[in-house]
Order: C-alpha cells, then sequence, then structure tokens
C-alpha cells in the first residue's frame, strides 16, 4: 500500500469528516449556549437535502440551492424554538430533548407525505464533477469542494464568535445567561438566533451530503448518531471538539473501510467507548459541565 | 370517621386511589386479566403487555432514578435475540429460553451502564443511544447468528408439557396467560424494590444527587444497580416478545425501538406505576387505530407526544393522579 494511497485516503476520510463537523457544530453551538440537545438535528439534516432537491428542481442551479437551503432549515429552526422549545425552557434538561425527538418523527413523515418513501438522487453539479491531481493522485472535485467549503464556513463562524459584538453576546451567554439579561440584553433572542444557526447548518450538511450517499427520508438518523458520537468525543458544547471529533471520525471511518470494511460503521463508537473510559468529559469538554 | 359522615368532595376518589396504590400489583394484574376482552383482537392484548413491561423496566430508570436513556432498544432487542438464539439456533425449550434472554440483557445492561453512568444529564442520553445504536451494528453484521438485516426466524414456542398440563402457546389466549404470569412476577419483583429502602434512594437520587451522596448513599452503585435491574425487565420483556411473534425483527434493537418506550413511558406518566401500561395500552391503540386510515402514524404519534411534553408532562395517568388527589 502506496504512501500516496494513504494519503488520498486521509482526503477522502477529511471530506466524509467536513460533513460530520459542520454536522456537530451546528449540535454542539445550540447545546453550547442553550443547553439543548436536538434531537430533530438528523430530521434537519434530511429537511436540508430535500429542500436542496426542490430548490434546485426549481431553479436548476446548485448554487442558489447552497444559499436557500441553510436560510430555509434554518427559518424553520427558528419557528421550532420560539413556538415549541422556548416554553420548555427552565422546566428541566429532559424536556427540550423529548420535544425535539417528537419533533424528528413529525419531520421524517411530513418528507415522506411530499415527497415519496423513495429515495431520490442528487447529483453533483457539473463544474464540480470529476477528479483533479492533487499531486498524490486523482481526488474527486466534489469531495475537495466540500474540504474547502467547510474551512471557509469554520474559519467565517470563528470569526464571527470570537471577532464580532454579536459573537461576544453569544460567548457571554455560553458563561453566564443571567448576568447577560442583567446587562440589559434579550438573551432569548439571541438564543433563537444561534438554534437557527444549528438548524441551519444541519440543513446544509444535508445538502451537501446528498450528491455522496444519496436523498432519502431516514437519512437523518444515522446523521444524528454520528452528531452524537462527535459530540461525546469532543466534548459537550465545545465547538473545537465538534471539529477535531468530527475530523478524526471521517478519518476511522474511511481508513477502517479499506482494511476492515464490515467495521467502517462501528469505528465511531470504539473511538467514543474509548473516550468515555479515559476521558469521560471529551477531548475538549470542560469537566463538570452540567456534571 | 364512618362512611356517610363528613365526606368531603373528592374524598372517595381519593380513597379509592389510595386503596389501589395499596394493593398496586393485584391492580394492575386484576386490570391485565381482562385486558383481552377490551382490546380489539388478542395479539393487541399480547403487544401491550409486552410493551408494559418493558416500560416498566425503562420507568424504574427514568422515572424512579431521573436517568434518561434512549438506549433501551438494546435490552429489549438483546432479550429477544437472547430467547430467539436459544430457542431457533439452540433447540432450547421456551422456559430457560426467557431466563437467558433475561440474564443476556442483564449482562449487556451491565456493560453499557458501566459505560454510561460515567455521565450525567444529558449526556447520558445521547451515549446511551450511541452504545445501543453500536449493539444494533454488531447484530445487524453478525448475519451467520441473527440472521442479519432479515431478522431472526423460526422462533417456535410450540407446546410444552408443564407438570402435566398440556401449554400451547399457539392458541392466542394461552399464549396471553402465559406471558401474563411473567409480567405479574416482574411487576411483583419492581414494586418490591420500589418499597425497600433501596426504591427510596434510588427517588433520592433522582430528586438531588449531590444530597443524597452527601447523607452517604453510593450513588454510582445505585445508578448502576438501577440500570442493570430495568436491563433485566427490559430483557424479560423482549425475550417474551420473541415468544410472541416466533420472529425477532431486526428493527427490535434499532433507535426507534428506545424511542417507543421514552413515548410510552412519557404519554402513560412516568415514575408512576401503573403509567407505563397505560402509555402503553394507549400508543398501541393509537398506532393500531391510525394505521387503519393511513401509512403515516408516526405524524400522528409525534404530535400527540409533542401535545404531551408540552402541556402533560405527567402523562396520562399522572393528570388522572392530580385531579383524584390535588
Amino acid at each position: 500500500m502506496s504512501p500516496n494511497f494513504l494519503l488520498l485516503q486521509a482526503f477522502t476520510g477529511f471530506a466524509l469528516g467536513a460533513i460530520y463537523v459542520l454536522l456537530a457544530v451546528g449540535l454542539a453551538l445550540v447545546f453550547g449556549l442553550l443547553t439543548v440537545i436536538n434531537f430533530a438535528h438528523g430530521a434537519m439534516f434530511a429537511v436540508g437535502a430535500y429542500i436542496g432537491i426542490f430548490v434546485f428542481g426549481l431553479t436548476g442551479n446548485f448554487w442558489i440551492s447552497l444559499v436557500i437551503v441553510p436560510l430555509a432549515v434554518g427559518g424553520i429552526g427558528l419557528v421550532v424554538e420560539r413556538v415549541l422549545v422556548r416554553p420548555l425552557y427552565g422546566r428541566g434538561i429532559d424536556y427540550p430533548l423529548l420535544l425535539t425527538f417528537g419533533l424528528s418523527y413529525v419531520l421524517l413523515d411530513l418528507i415522506r407525505i411530499l415527497w415519496g418513501k423513495q429515495g431520490l438522487p442528487f447529483d453533483a453539479p457539473d463544474a464540480l464533477s470529476g477528479a483533479v491531481d492533487i499531486g498524490i493522485g486523482y481526488f474527486p472535485l466534489y469531495r475537495l469542494f466540500l474540504i474547502a467549503l467547510t474551512a471557509a464556513l469554520l474559519v467565517g463562524l470563528w470569526l464571527f464568535i470570537d471577532k464580532t459584538s454579536y459573537g461576544l453576546v453569544i460567548r457571554a451567554g455560553a458563561r453566564d445567561p443571567e448576568i447577560v439579561r442583567v446587562l440589559g440584553i434579550d438573551i432569548a433572542r439571541v438564543w433563537l438566533m444561534v438554534f437557527g444557526i444549528g438548524t441551519g447548518l444541519a440543513g446544509l450538511a444535508g445538502m451537501l451530503a446528498a450528491p455522496l450517499q444519496g436523498v432519502f427520508p431516514e437519512m437523518g438518523t444515522p446523521a444524528l448518531m454520528v452528531a452524537f458520537v462527535i459530540t461525546v468525543i469532543g466534548g459537550m458544547g465545545s465547538l473545537v471538539g465538534a471539529v477535531v471529533a468530527g475530523l478524526l471520525v471521517g478519518l476511522a471511518e474511511s481508513f477502517t473501510a479499506i482494511f476492515a470494511p464490515q467495521f467502517s460503521q462501528l469505528s465511531m463508537y470504539v473511538i467514543m467507548v474509548l473516550v468515555l473510559l479515559l476521558r469521560p468529559q471529551g477531548l475538549f469538554g470542560r469537566a463538570g459541565l452540567l456534571g | 370517621m364512618t362512611a356517610g359522615h363528613l365526606v368531603l368532595p373528592g374524598t372517595r376518589g381519593r380513597r379509592l386511589v389510595d386503596a389501589i396504590a395499596r394493593h398496586r400489583v393485584a391492580a394492575a394484574v386484576a386490570g391485565l386479566l381482562v385486558l383481552p376482552w377490551v382490546m380489539p383482537y388478542q395479539a393487541l392484548a399480547v403487544n401491550v403487555l409486552v410493551y408494559g413491561l418493558y416500560a416498566v423496566g425503562f420507568n424504574l430508570l427514568y422515572g424512579y432514578t431521573g436517568l434518561l436513556s434512549f438506549g433501551h432498544a438494546a435490552f429489549f432487542g438483546a432479550g429477544a435475540y437472547g430467547c430467539g438464539i436459544a430457542i431457533s439456533r439452540f433447540g432450547v425449550p421456551w422456559p430457560p429460553a426467557l431466563i437467558i434472554g433475561t440474564a443476556f440483557a442483564g449482562a449487556l445492561g451491565a456493560v453499557i451502564g458501566g459505560l454510561a453512568i460515567r455521565t450525567r444529564g444529558i449526556y447520558f442520553a445521547m451515549v446511551t443511544l450511541a452504545l445501543a445504536q453500536c449493539v444494533y451494528a454488531i447484530f445487524y453484521q453478525w448475519v451467520s447468528l441473527t440472521g442479519g438485516e432479515n431478522g431472526l426466524r423460526g422462533v417456535n414456542a410450540g407446546r410444552l408439557l408443564l407438570f402435566g398440563w398440556q401449554l400451547d402457546l399457539i392458541d392466542p389466549t394461552t399464549k396471553y396467560y402465559v406471558v401474563l404470569v411473567f409480567v405479574a412476577l416482574a411487576l411483583w419483583l419492581v414494586s418490591r424494590v420500589l418499597d425497600s429502602p433501596f426504591g427510596a434512594v434510588l427517588e433520592a437520587v433522582r430528586e438531588n444527587e449531590t444530597r443524597a451522596r452527601a447523607c452517604g448513599y453510593d450513588v454510582r452503585a445505585t445508578k448502576f444497580l438501577s440500570f442493570v435491574l430495568s436491563a433485566l425487565v427490559c430483557g424479560l420483556a423482549g425475550s417474551l416478545m420473541a415468544i410472541h411473534l416466533s420472529v425477532v425483527p431486526i428493527d427490535t434493537l434499532n433507535y426507534t425501538t428506545s424511542g417507543l418506550v421514552v413515548m410510552m413511558t412519557l404519554l402513560g406518566g412516568m415514575g408512576t406505576f401503573f403509567g407505563p401500561f397505560i402509555g402503553a395500552g394507549f400508543f398501541v391503540v393509537v398506532e393500531d387505530v391510525t394505521t387503519l386510515y393511513t401509512d403515516h402514524w408516526q405524524l400522528v404519534v409525534g404530535t400527540i407526544f409533542m401535545v404531551f411534553v408540552l402541556f402533560f408532562p405527567r402523562g396520562i395517568w399522572g393528570v388522572i393522579l392530580q385531579w383524584l388527589r390535588p
């Protein structure tokens, strides 16, 4: 097995990891601020893929879909937070989780009603099909695009959270919402926005994953599992943790796929169990955050 | 106070509830004895029985100990596969197979519980879910033993000569009452556990973990025991399901089966003795009725569940209790 082959496989892992990172960052962002675990995160991933197909069918333009999907799914997220999740704040940490679990059932069936039970194909746009020589061999252009887009989004998100005044409010809200409220900031609106951003990222991840794996109503369930496992590995609510763990899981999956294909689905669980045994708070988790 | 004197409004209802609470196992069994005649058909009654027991096991952990597991399909499924594999692959008669299935689920509960109780709060739900999904993936891949995607077939319990008494599990009525015997035993056991000092510690951990620890209770051991006990009860339910259906579908282990028990317990009333059965009955009937009209029962069930989470978090039995005992 040549080093170039292994390096290419690593790139495949990064591309896979890029999708996982987007999914997990959305989940971690919402959790870090609202301490809400969104069980409908996987369903939002599927909704994103289907809206992508819908918009692509209308416009025939991949790039327009790429812009509309996160906005549309983020919009759904805003409604969900405002109408369903907000009444549950202060009522125990389990309730938003239970509610979004119920919501995932509803969204799944709505997808089936609107688009049918069969899977649909979704091709990468012509501009991104084919492969390019990246020095170590030919690599699919679309996967390269995934890596680049995710990197760009992460930089953007980091700038937003770390450098803008709105980001300052978000960070303050994650640390102590009470004080932020005392300082006269409407924290509820910040929560709303962050929930929207989180679900929007899930939707975007769904659309980006569509050309790799196809689109089917139940695609959200494995996505939710991956997002959860990554969150546990990386540490609850840690954005850095989500990025590192997402890439780690992507790499592990793509390498076990060559050496022991039947175990590639299991690789991430093995990592999770190891992390739980050695560092239960996760790689980047703060010990004691919510216990 | 003699009857008829100074009966305050609502007192009679309260007395009835108190009497039922005192003899809760007998009351539950009495209700379950007549269930087959209330249900539209008998297979549905067996479903209520088995899912009800599954929810009782789950409720022990969530309702009484306060640990929300989203991975109980692993134990229900482990029971079903343990019992099913013993019967179909090794020709074990069904009574010892039930014990094998239950023990297997308990062992798996010790492994998953041991890992999961290292975490707390919302983390716990995610870890149990992910570990259960891992079990699902293993059983899915291990086709030679489990039948993989097609599920395990040929779990035929059939006839059994018990103390000179012919038991034919093909007959739905016999099957219902045989299953009920095991359910009643499990209920009695759970009721004893809840009434014991250990049961009080469970609720203490639920109400305030730090205080329970400060009082000198070993919180970790309590959680672990509660987890394993819960897995055993769910494993028995799964074993009974395998005998009831004669097959074990792979979905028994899936995420949806974990979600199912969460829904049933919350709909019925978590942390109450009767809630799990009421929730299971409600769920089974709603699912059965909606599938008559539409394929999209998940939409209906999901919506009902959201309404309960938002407005009736105590569940059906919890609301009734609140109404009778204000």
